[in-house]
């Protein structure tokens, strides 16, 4: 191990890594933003909407995640969509995490017992107000794991966009692998800076579910 | 704006074939290897000394932590500085075994932990010994549990497998990125290769319910 | 007593489950202020029944009046939605297994309805809850989180719950039938404190004792349609179908 060569690198790593973070938060909430909405399609009541969601989630978890970065970013300017690379980056990788992130609210809102609605409705509560006071919050306990599952592959998955020249963690890594002949240390390094975001959400996420999802 | 002209997505076909077959060849084998290392791996985790299992649990930690992308790099790009050379094709597959082999084995060692102890019992009293009750007794009734999570795995492991296309294995991501240099026209490649993969997954989600029923029928 | 109106009216209820007919044209009508206990073997139809008079299942024919309003009036979607709500107001709902919320404290349970559908202020409200679980004999459980409550105290909290409502009219659904047995006697004793006090009630239930003590007049429900009503003393001293006393005798033997 070059403990020498670590040292130098490590501040470009540093940096490199808080572009994944900032990358990670924007998809994250292009995502969720995008989720809520497919959730809300998926349990409508109108058919055509229930289709719409239905197949957002089949067509966005059936394809890779790489085709629709390479799709938005190399094919979006001939149908008139031009980005830069993290944009179009972060607005891939939202909108494909939204697919599963909507099952996930979904499968929420599907777990909170029946009964729950219709006592709602037998109070006298409509539709929108009952999953707005009964439901969601009873829903949005049940979905902190299943999110929190969803937000890992997330920040994992960004690592794609390496690949459309967003100077991120992989991307930094794959070119000091290349001139400086160390592998092992750069993976090393990167591995460190990886693990510290993917283990500290999953620390997060265990917290937040133990917090609200343990009482009831 | 260029518009669009899918007309001349045909006459690529044959290229874009090959790259579908590779797509097909490489992620069945590393769907193979990947549960053959996952067992292998679940079982060093629950029952081997100390010695081995340590070092895989933190490989497995490591594995988990970080992107197939980056691990595809060290394999491909880094050990071939340190005197490992392993062609591309093998690299892919792999590194795409290794990924998947540890989601994999947590997998299995949560469902080799979730049997109940009585099977053990029961095969130890017929004069098992501890590693024959484990593979014989206890291996094949945690497949079969679970049959729907590994199932799960391998149909995020035929999409990812797109990602070896960056260390330059022919298939069907590289496919159409080649006919891409040559013909400008990324959103109509990458759309009919979007599509196909849409298509060999549609294909992996029968294959799987007729597994899962088979399986559930042989209760 | 005197206006004659029935509370509830049901004219030629009908209602499917795909090729099954679960309600076969049922009338039946329930006074201001009467008692009435429906009962009959499990699948006779007697909890779609209730249901559909706040019309939780929605009727395939017939219709269900409360208190000359129709329930079941033919709108527009949106226009359904508000007077359905308002019909729910007015008839309160208990159900098997209390479907209390669990994120929501007693009182919130029950202040809920009160704050965001008839704009109550929040002091107030808190002392109507107060007052409702004194009724029901649970003051001093008004902070308790229902998972720390017995089936029976759930049970006693959802009754506040709907009666803090004031509603006309209160639905029982096998209120006492998920609670272990030294636990329905509390719940029964509120229903009939309810009804010493005169609330109109349509009790559905398996308990013919608790039936043969409470109600005014007793339905007797078999495959979807009604074989036999009168008042308690005729219909368990004395009924008259064959199909009442099999039935009977099956559950006062056993």
């Amino acid at each position: 191990m070059d403990i020498a060569l670590i040292g130098r690198i490590f501040p470009v790593f540093v940096q490199a890594a808080w572009t994944t973070v900032e990358l990670s938060l924007l998809s994250l909430a292009i995502g969720l933003a995008m989720a809520a909405l497919v959730a809300t399609l998926r349990l409508s009541h109108v058919t055509a909407l229930r289709f719409i969601g239905a197949a957002y989630v089949s067509v966005f978890r059936g394809t890779p995640a790489l085709i629709q970065i390479f799709l938005l970013y190399f094919g979006g300017p001939q149908i008139g969509i031009q980005l830069e690379p993290f944009a179009a980056g972060a607005i891939a990788l939202g909108l494909n995490i939204a697919a599963y992130m909507a099952e996930s609210i979904r499968g929420g809102v599907r777990s909170v017992d029946r009964g729950q609605m219709e006592a709602a409705r037998s109070l006298g509560f409509g539709e929108g107000q009952s999953m707005r006071w009964i439901v969601l919050p009873q829903a949005a306990k049940l979905m902190i794991r299943p999110l929190g599952v969803n937000a890992v592959a997330l920040v994992k998955g960004t690592a794609l966009v390496a690949t459309i020249s967003v100077v991120e963690l992989t991307y930094t890594a794959q070119r000091f692998i290349g001139s400086t002949y160390k592998p092992f240390e750069i993976f090393a390094v990167t591995a460190v800076l990886y693990m510290i975001m993917v283990y500290g959400l999953t620390v997060v996420i265990d917290r937040l579910d133990r917090a609200y999802a343990g009482e009831a | 704006m260029q518009g669009l002209d899918f007309s001349i997505v045909p006459e690529y076909w044959p290229l874009i074939g090959k790259g579908l077959w590779w797509t097909v060849v490489i992620s069945a084998t590393s769907a193979v290897l990947s549960v053959v290392a996952g067992i292998g791996f679940a079982l060093l985790v629950l029952y081997a000394p100390p010695v081995l299992r340590y070092p895989v649990r933190a490989f497995m930690w490591l594995f988990m932590g970080t992107p197939l992308l980056l691990q595809l790099f060290l394999i491909y790009f880094g050990l071939v500085q340190v005197g490992i050379d392993i062609p591309a094709l093998w690299s892919g597959i792999i590194g795409l075994s290794l990924h998947f082999a540890v989601y994999n084995a947590d997998i299995f060692r949560a469902g080799i932990a979730s049997l109940d102890k009585g099977q053990t019992e029961a095969a130890r009293s017929l004069g098992f010994g501890a590693w024959r009750t484990r593979v014989y007794i206890l291996v094949p009734q945690a497949l079969r549990n679970t049959v729907p999570a590994i199932g799960n795995m391998m149909i995020a492991l035929l999409k990812e497998s797109s990602i070896v296309s960056m260390i330059g294995i022919a298939e069907l991501v590289h496919s159409a990125q080649l006919v891409i240099s040559e013909t400008y026209r990324p959103f109509e490649f990458y759309l009919t290769a979007a599509a196909l993969y849409y298509v060999l997954n549609l294909v992996l989600e029968a294959i799987l319910r007729g597994i899962e029923r088979k399986v559930e029928l042989s209760r | 007593m005197n206006d004659i109106r029935p509370m509830i009216e049901v004219r030629g209820a009908q209602k499917f489950f795909g090729p099954l007919e679960v309600l076969k044209g049922i009338d039946f009508s329930v006074a201001r202020g009467q008692i009435v206990a429906v009962i009959g073997p499990s699948g006779s139809g007697k909890s779609t029944l209730l249901r559909s008079l706040n019309h939780l299942e929605t009727l395939d024919g017939g219709e269900v009046w409360l208190d000359g309003v129709k329930v079941n009036q033919t709108l527009g979607r949106r226009a359904f939605e508000r007077h359905i709500n308002g019909v729910r107001q007015q008839m309160g709902m208990v159900f098997q297994h209390f479907n209390l919320f669990p994120h929501l404290s007693v009182s919130e349970n029950i202040t809920i309805a009160p704050i965001r559908l008839k704009g109550m202020a929040r002091a107030e409200a808190r002392a109507l809850a107060l007052k409702m679980l004194d009724k029901v004999g649970l003051a001093d459980k008004i902070d308790a989180v229902p998972a720390r409550l017995s089936g029976g105290q759930k049970q006693r909290v959802a009754i506040a719950r709907a009666l803090a409502m004031q509603p006309k009219v209160m639905l029982f659904d096998e209120a006492t039938s998920a609670l272990d047995p030294e636990l329905v006697d509390e719940v029964n004793l509120v229903m009939k404190q309810l009804a010493g006090e005169h609330m109109t009630m349509v009790i559905v239930t398996h308990e013919m004792r608790f039936a043969a003590e409470v109600a005014d007049r007793v339905i007797f429900m078999a495959d979807g349609a009604v074989v036999e009503e009168g008042s308690p003393a005729e219909l368990f001293r004395n009924p008259k179908q064959e199909r009442t006393r099999s039935f009977l005798k099956k559950f006062l033997n056993g």
